[in-house]
């Protein structure tokens, strides 16, 4: 595969290279979520669109929450990433679909609980938020159900806090929005 | 005045009216960062605050966009007499119950509108509005389990929360006063429901929450069409504290 050989002699593909969607993807994949960094703005579904047009490569991204201060960190980090490809790059963020947190992949929901967060709750726009948070959510340590709910809201706007009775120690989960 | 631009004045009264609601009510609750009762509210306040002032950022930004200024100068640059924020957020922070009670007050007002501008013509809006949905329903759930709290807490908490409601009260439904050229909004489909419609809507849904508690309904407000004018002393105040960076060092960033 190009990308491959590309990479290869010079750790990023050279400029002027055939770019395509798959290798904009595949590179997007490699951008952080600045504030929980074990999961990628694709892991996370914040990509939205990619088009690779002669004259730029456009990427729409979903932002996670409305007020979210990370954004111009993110917008930063894709340009920064696809600047190798050797043209002008557009990022804008959208609110076209709404970022729900039902959009994490299963590759992201492993890593969030692999690095102690639990993944959020599949979202249940029609029950009522309190049913919803008073389901235990499972702790990310040892697994036990005798979780508590210690705070919906966190140290960043997409994270809560809980505490597990099982092993005694407090964790994160992602919230579900 | 042709139609299209009396639409675009209207919408940018309605983004300007929307925008300082949340501007205001953020950096009220921000006031609590470091001395909220208790840790875990020190904690949900200041994430309130930060959804409060990223939703004001974005409306900003679409006002921005639509009348060619710099979402900054929106937000700092203006005398006080320029806000159009309802004068519910006007009482300045007061005690936990005020904060509460206003906040209540508020979330549920905001989340009525927010229900009718959903699906409205203007893309722009409408897109961030569904967004916003889904970010708001945390904060009306927040406001309903403290003054659930509050009301059946103890005597002091209580007779606290019924005194902010009091005082609240007669401002409550400003959240829904009149916007210049409403009938603009509504003929372009901007804006499905007319603000006093709204009104009604928001009663019936506050009004099981409060009856169950024995809580007062809020009153009629008063003079309804300067219910976003005539801002006091406590929002003076407020202006002079969220300006001071920007007024010390123009054109300052981070």
């Amino acid at each position: 595969m190009p990308t491959a050989i590309a990479r290869e002699r010079s750790g990023v593909p050279s400029i002027g290279f055939a770019v395509d969607v798959a290798t904009v993807l595949a590179a997007l994949a490699e951008v952080p979520d600045p504030e929980i960094p074990v999961v990628s703005v694709v892991e996370l579904g914040m990509v939205e669109e990619v088009a690779v047009e002669p004259d730029a490569i456009r990427v729409a991204l979903l932002p996670t929450f409305v007020g979210c201060p990370a954004l111009e960190v993110i917008r930063t980090s894709v340009e920064r990433r696809l600047e190798a490809f050797g043209r002008p790059v557009d990022v804008r963020f959208e609110f076209r679909v709404p970022w729900t947190s039902d959009r994490i992949s299963s590759d992201g929901r492993a890593k969030l609980l692999a690095s102690g967060f639990a993944p959020p709750a599949p979202v249940r726009a029609d029950e009522p938020l309190l049913v919803q948070l008073g389901t235990p959510v499972p702790c990310p340590n040892c697994g036990s159900r005798m979780t508590a709910l210690e705070n919906v809201f966190g140290p960043t706007q997409c994270r809560s806090i809980h505490h597990c009775t099982a092993c005694r120690q407090p964790f994160e989960s992602f919230k579900s929005v | 005045m042709t139609v299209a631009t009396l639409q675009t004045i209207a919408l940018g009264e309605l983004l300007r009216s929307m925008a300082d609601d949340e501007f205001v009510i953020g950096f009220s609750d921000s006031e609590w960062t470091g001395i909220a009762p208790i840790l875990e509210e020190d904690v949900a306040m200041s994430s309130l605050a930060q959804d409060e002032l990223g939703h004001a950022a974005a409306l900003y930004g679409l006002l921005g966009d639509l009348t060619g200024t710099d979402p900054d100068a929106l937000a700092y640059d203006r005398e006080p007499d320029a806000y159009r924020h309802c004068r519910l957020l006007d009482h300045g922070r007061g005690d936990w119950a005020m904060t509460i009670a206003r906040r209540f007050l508020y979330d549920t007002g905001d989340g009525v509108r927010l229900d009718a501008l959903a699906g409205g013509s203007w893309a722009p809006l409408a897109d961030l509005v569904g967004k916003l949905i889904r970010e708001e329903r945390y904060h009306r759930m927040h406001a309903t389990v403290w003054i659930d709290r509050l009301a059946r807490g103890g005597d002091v908490s209580r007779s606290r929360l019924v005194e902010a409601l009091t005082t609240l009260g007669p401002d409550a439904a400003t959240v829904f006063a009149p916007l210049p050229d409403e009938a603009a909004l509504l003929d372009a489909g901007v804006l499905s429901v007319p603000m006093e419609d709204l009104e009604q809507r928001w009663r019936a849904t506050i009004a099981p929450t409060l009856s169950a508690l024995d809580l007062p309904m809020p009153p009629p407000a008063r003079d309804p069409a300067r219910g976003r004018l005539d801002h006091g002393e406590a929002f003076r105040w407020l202006w002079s504290e969220f300006n001071t960076v920007r007024r010390a060092e123009p054109g300052v960033t981070w």
